[in-house]
């Protein structure tokens, strides 16, 4: 238990060590790149929560056109890979057609929805959300597809209403694949969005590394690339936190129903 | 209804019923719809090319001998960072996977490195080692490294311990229970990160390309960028897109060919999964 953050510390005091030695422009210090980490976002006034204007005029965009861009993808991807689920003869028309959308390169279009779009949020939204829906729809019409056949002989012999059957069968059945999904499809909105503000943007984390790069800064650089790995830390950590809370609860549903 | 009409109905239905015949109907309607979309006034075809015309673009780039090259391009960067990344991740995931101390003491930096998104290290590796084929397969082979790791470790982690002991009790050393037991035990699930990262890689070459433009290495993705320059031609992206689509589930095809010929026993006793 203790031993990890042991040897966290000691990778990261040989990465001082080594850069203060070789004093290399490629590879800051560890200490250099939290102190411009906090110097570029996070030193502004309390009344802002300490984040500076370059934090909120570049971190909150780039959360918030995941954030848009995840939201459409699960608004569209949940109740459309229901239905295709609950359908054997739909899924079989949509098969490949699902496939292929699912191994198209995202990447290959972002000049496409930089066309269709326009430069901005709603063209990184429509990318992110473009790109994040796959994964929850092939999950989801897999969950849709495994819902137990007694379960649903059952609901129909107690005459429950479409409706019925839909939340308390098919949607908690549905659930647990559609979460794996979600997860995927959460690390994939982040390289999107850096793809996109790479790519074409005038805001945003992507954008800042990409004028970064550019002006050679390395710590900013590095900086993003550090702040990135936290976001889709705290991301994952936040899916699976909502993922426990409502299976428990559909769990716990389930124990006190049967 | 005559006999012959009903007859010739039930056919019909049955032919429908194929899952081939279904699939092909589905992306036929859907190339129907999307020209219907394009060629309506509902999106100016400036913005949204028309889908035969997509298909037609498509079909042409297979006479075009630099696509075909980049084709090659983005195959060899594929082959070459994914083979270095099981050459590094499956010995890393076996020994974190069977010494418990080892995987427990780097569970911090690991978790601390695998949630960085690869792509935000394109400028990084850009700059330091300069854009190219070098670059390429470094970003191909850092983002590779971690399905193929995690399936390895999750591989080891279902091994029958009774197998493990029976070998340990005849007095096989470690060694020998790893390569007798566990990495055969594991492979399926290795074969399955080697799927995952394959997806990967394709997304990281196209992504350098389109990011960093023509240098060697860069493939279907320098492909891509070359026809921004200037006014975009959409009609060719979505093209290549087309194609980059393909490369990817043919190369999963092969993948899953090749892991079936490697582990025959795994299908024979698990059927087909």
């Amino acid at each position: 238990m203790a031993a990890r953050w042991v040897v966290l510390a000691a990778v990261m005091l040989v990465w001082q060590a080594w850069a203060n030695w070789r004093q290399s422009s490629f590879f800051p210090p560890p200490s250099a790149i939290v102190a411009q980490m906090h110097q570029l976002w996070f030193s502004g006034p309390a009344s802002h929560l300490w984040l500076t204007s370059s934090a909120i005029g570049n971190v909150l965009p780039s959360l918030g056109r995941i954030g848009g861009g995840l939201a459409v993808a699960v608004a569209v991807g949940g109740p459309l890979g229901i239905a295709i689920g609950r359908s054997s003869a739909v899924s079989g028309y949509l098969d490949p057609l699902l496939n292929f959308g699912r191994s198209l390169p995202t990447v290959a279009l972002v000049t496409v929805f930089l066309v269709v779009f326009k430069l901005g949020d709603q063209m990184e939204v429509a990318f992110i959300a473009f790109g994040t829906v796959w994964p929850i729809l092939v999950n989801t019409i897999d969950g849709a597809r495994s819902v137990d056949p007694l379960q649903a002989e059952t609901a129909r012999v107690f005459r429950l209403s479409a409706g019925q059957r839909l939340t308390r069968l098919v949607v908690p059945a549905t659930l647990p694949k559609f979460f794996a999904g979600l997860r995927l499809s959460v690390s994939l909105s982040l390289v999107l969005m850096v793809i996109a503000e790479l790519t074409g943007s005038t805001s945003g984390i992507g954008y800042q590394m990409n004028s970064a790069s550019q002006s050679f800064n390395l710590p900013v650089l590095w900086g993003g690339i550090v702040l990135l790995g936290i976001l889709g830390y705290a991301m994952n950590a936040a899916v699976l936190g909502l993922e426990h809370y409502v299976l428990t609860w559909h769990r716990g549903a389930r124990r006190f129903t049967n | 209804m005559t006999s012959n009409e009903a007859r010739g109905l039930s056919q019909a239905r049955k032919v429908l019923g194929s899952t081939w015949a279904r699939g092909l109907v589905g992306v036929a309607v859907f190339v129907l719809l999307a020209q219907a979309l394009s060629s309506s006034a509902v999106v100016s075809r400036s913005v949204l090319p028309s889908a035969f015309a997509v298909l037609a673009q498509a079909v042409g780039l297979l006479g075009n001998g630099q696509f075909l090259g980049d084709i090659g391009a983005t195959i060899e960067a594929w082959a070459v960072g994914l083979a270095i990344a099981v050459a590094v991740a499956v010995p890393i995931g076996l020994a974190l996977g069977s010494v418990p101390f080892v995987r427990s003491a780097t569970r911090a930096v690991v978790e601390f490195l695998r949630p960085i998104p690869s792509v935000a290290l394109i400028p990084l590796v850009a700059l330091v080692l300069g854009p190219g084929l070098r670059m390429n397969i470094t970003l191909i082979v850092y983002a590779s490294i971690w399905p193929v790791l995690f399936n390895t470790i999750y591989g080891l982690d279902d091994v029958d311990p009774v197998a493990k002991e029976t070998l340990r009790a005849f007095g096989f050393g470690r060694l020998d229970v790893i390569r007798r037991v566990s990495l055969p035990a594991a492979s399926p699930f290795i074969a399955t990160g080697i799927r995952l990262a394959s997806s990967i890689a394709i997304i990281l070459n196209i992504g350098t390309g389109v990011l960093t433009g023509r240098v060697d290495g860069n493939g279907i993705g320098a492909f891509i960028s070359d026809l921004n320059v200037g006014s975009i031609n959409t009609t060719q992206v979505l093209a290549a897109a087309l194609w980059a689509g393909v490369l990817g589930l043919a190369l999963n095809a092969l993948l899953v060919w090749a892991e079936r010929r490697l582990l025959p026993w795994h299908h024979a006793y698990f059927g087909e999964a």
